[in-house]
């Protein structure tokens, strides 16, 4: 059974990512990696004179979608009926949960293949399946290889980022038989391959995630790079896609603007390998949707925040975000990390993941990459405030930020403390420069000026 | 039950709406510049063009790269190795499948992607169980865009469709690419050039 991170309670951004620092070498690693991939996406973009205007359109578009969402999912659900799909609804992960697992029951099937599906890490849903009896096997390669780690993906889109093919090498060596010290990649993927194609053979059952659903038409589109989505869905008996609501699309030629969008943004490549639509189950099998709440209706009624369900999934925000790439998405204790995941989760847990949006500089990276254009460091600004009013915000924040105000707000306090700062960076530098002082961990303290600029207006204003 | 709480949350807190915008629309390039833009995205995207001029073109190129004894299979009736699929087969049954030609419906030069149905399929399966995938386009049916594809594939009916683009790939492992992750690990695009 995986060892859930993001179930760690009360261990936050801070912490955590001062875990992931303190392999400085390893840190620098991670964040080249990341950065190398926004490179490639922005290579991918200029390439494209008019991706602005495909952002604007998508953005466009799911903003529609968004307010008209309960007569499209009316719309999905009778059309992917009238192709033979069977529609399922759940409020929230627990539910999902059931379903799958009686869905699995009702055949009498214990083994389960799974594609990549970042909602399933939201609803832990391989947990319960294995609580109840029933063996899941990732086919990413990535997420298999967390699998095996027991750990969580630390990336919505590269699950092991944070990981070396050293290490990949010695987990294919503890559990697949290779060779120790083997970390070759082509090795490496030629073995998972070989492994993989033995699940995909037996299994029963394959459960997707879905990239885009479609209103007009009923079907929906997988996307994936290895082919493992629809290796597990044409040889599985039943086919069960795990969906959130916000996933719609109105008309199928609007995925023109989204196929054109989302590869460019998560990894530079013009287009994944295969992009699936399913749109009627192949004879003789059964295929089943269950479409997902768990908070998304609740975020649809957040004026400030409800733009963050436009969200495609891509992870651009997270290979620009400077606080992701130096502290990994570990550091997150959530299923989505990074900047989108920071306006996400406080929805579903407002004091878990409090510290979320204060893991951000505020650069505005991520909203200047966002495919769909989601105003995300608005966001993550508008949630601090929601989260400090409603008494979230850590005690010595608290204390300290009144500290400030109270300095801040009289002419006569301002003037004291700077005189005394001055003062103490000149005659007992010592006194600051430790480190009890968290400023000074990293940095130098300034050289104090001899006086303030006050003080040097009033001598030379003539 | 779920189903009415969900619906009914929606319809509450869903915002005023909003317009749907109008659909991108982009000049056609010349036939030239698209289909030197597919080959360019093809070898980009790991993938090899082979020239042909005649569909049966296809079974030369086979006889020189499988041997006697490859499982090779196609829906084509003009290939030598044509298969008469019945619809059904157990899946199960292409497992040792080493390569298999499809026609397409069509080709997009900005991503290199082809577009195939069901219905040209033979098996579902067959287009990712198989270790080596070969595509036949005609050079008149090969589109800018992706707005162009779906232009053409209209309100298509079927009951599965894929854009294909390359072999099957991953770059999980530190971000190294490799070639063949769980579907194909080739893919030849035997490009029929049109008569001028």
């Amino acid at each position: 059974m995986r060892d859930r991170m993001s179930t760690t309670s009360g261990i936050k951004h801070a912490e955590l990512s001062d875990i992931f620092n303190k392999d400085e070498e390893r840190v620098n690693w991670h964040d080249d990696t990341l950065w190398w991939i926004r490179a490639k996406r922005d290579k991918a973009a200029h390439g494209i004179s008019e991706w602005e205007l495909l952002r604007e359109t998508a953005s466009q578009i799911k903003n529609n979608v968004l307010s008209n969402l309960h007569d499209y999912l009316i719309e999905f659900e009778s059309k992917a009926q009238a192709n033979g799909i069977i529609v399922h609804w759940a409020a929230n992960a627990e539910e999902h949960n059931k379903i799958v697992l009686s869905l699995l029951k009702g055949k009498g099937i214990n083994q389960m293949v799974k594609s990549k599906s970042m909602l399933t890490e939201e609803c832990h849903l391989n947990e319960y399946l294995e609580r109840n009896g029933i063996d899941v096997i990732d086919s990413d390669l990535g997420e298999r290889i967390v699998q095996l780690a027991k750990e969580p993906p630390s990336h919505i889109v590269l699950p092991c980022i944070h990981k070396k093919k050293e290490e990949i090498g010695q987990l294919f060596h503890e559990h697949l038989g290779t060779a120790e010290g083997v970390s070759d990649p082509q090795v490496l993927t030629e073995t998972a391959r070989i492994h993989l194609r033995e699940t995909f053979l037996t299994r029963r059952s394959a459960l997707t995630g879905v990239n885009f659903a479609i209103a007009e038409t009923g079907e929906f589109v997988v996307c994936t790079n290895e082919g493992n989505a629809d290796m597990g869905a044409h040889l599985a008996d039943i086919h069960i896609a795990s969906m959130g609501i916000e996933k719609l699309l109105p008309k199928k030629k609007h995925l023109s603007v989204f196929l054109r969008l989302l590869t460019r943004s998560a990894t530079g490549q013009p287009i994944t390998t295969y992009s699936s639509h399913f749109k009627k189950p192949r004879k003789g099998q059964e295929m089943h949707i269950v479409l997902v709440d768990n908070g998304r209706s609740v975020q649809l009624g957040r004026e400030s925040f409800r733009n963050s369900l436009k969200c495609i999934r891509c992870g651009a925000c997270m290979n620009t975000c400077p606080v992701y790439r130096r502290s990994g998405g570990h550091s997150y204790h959530n299923a989505i990390a990074g900047p989108i995941g920071a306006i996400l989760a406080p929805n579903l847990d407002m004091k878990e993941y409090a510290d979320l949006p204060f893991a951000s500089t505020l650069c505005g990276s991520c909203t200047n990459v966002c495919p769909v254009k989601i105003d995300i460091h608005d966001q993550l600004y508008k949630w601090r405030q929601v989260i400090v009013k409603e008494g979230h915000s850590p005690a010595a924040k608290t204390i300290a930020m009144k500290v400030m105000d109270f300095t801040l707000s009289s002419p006569t306090r301002f003037k004291l403390a700077g005189k005394i700062g001055r003062w103490t960076l000149k005659n007992a530098p010592f006194t600051v420069n430790n480190q009890l002082n968290l400023w000074f961990k990293n940095r130098e303290m300034p050289t104090p000026p001899k006086e303030s600029f006050s003080e040097w207006f009033k001598k030379n204003n003539k | 039950m779920s189903r009415a709480a969900i619906l009914s949350a929606i319809l509450n807190n869903q915002p005023q709406t909003t317009t749907l915008p109008e659909d991108l629309q982009f000049d056609s390039p010349a036939k030239s510049v698209v289909t030197d833009k597919f080959v360019q995205m093809i070898n980009f995207i790991g993938g090899r063009v082979v020239i042909i001029h005649k569909v049966e073109d296809i079974n030369l190129y086979a006889l020189e790269h499988y041997p006697p004894g490859a499982r090779l299979l196609s829906p084509m009736q003009a290939l030598d190795f044509y298969t008469p699929f019945t619809g059904e087969e157990d899946p199960h049954e292409f497992v040792n499948a080493e390569l298999a030609v499809f026609e397409t419906h069509f080709a997009v030069a900005e991503n290199g992607a082809v577009w195939v149905t069901e219905d040209k399929m033979g098996a579902r399966v067959l287009p990712f169980i198989t270790q080596h995938l070969g595509m036949l386009v005609r050079e008149e049916n090969i589109v800018a865009t992706m707005h162009d594809a779906y232009s053409v594939i209209g309100n298509a009916d079927y009951g599965f469709g894929t854009f294909i683009a390359g072999p099957s790939k991953t770059a999980d492992i530190e971000q190294s690419l490799v070639l063949g992750a769980h579907g194909a690990r080739s893919m030849t695009i035997f490009l029929l050039k049109s008569e001028i």
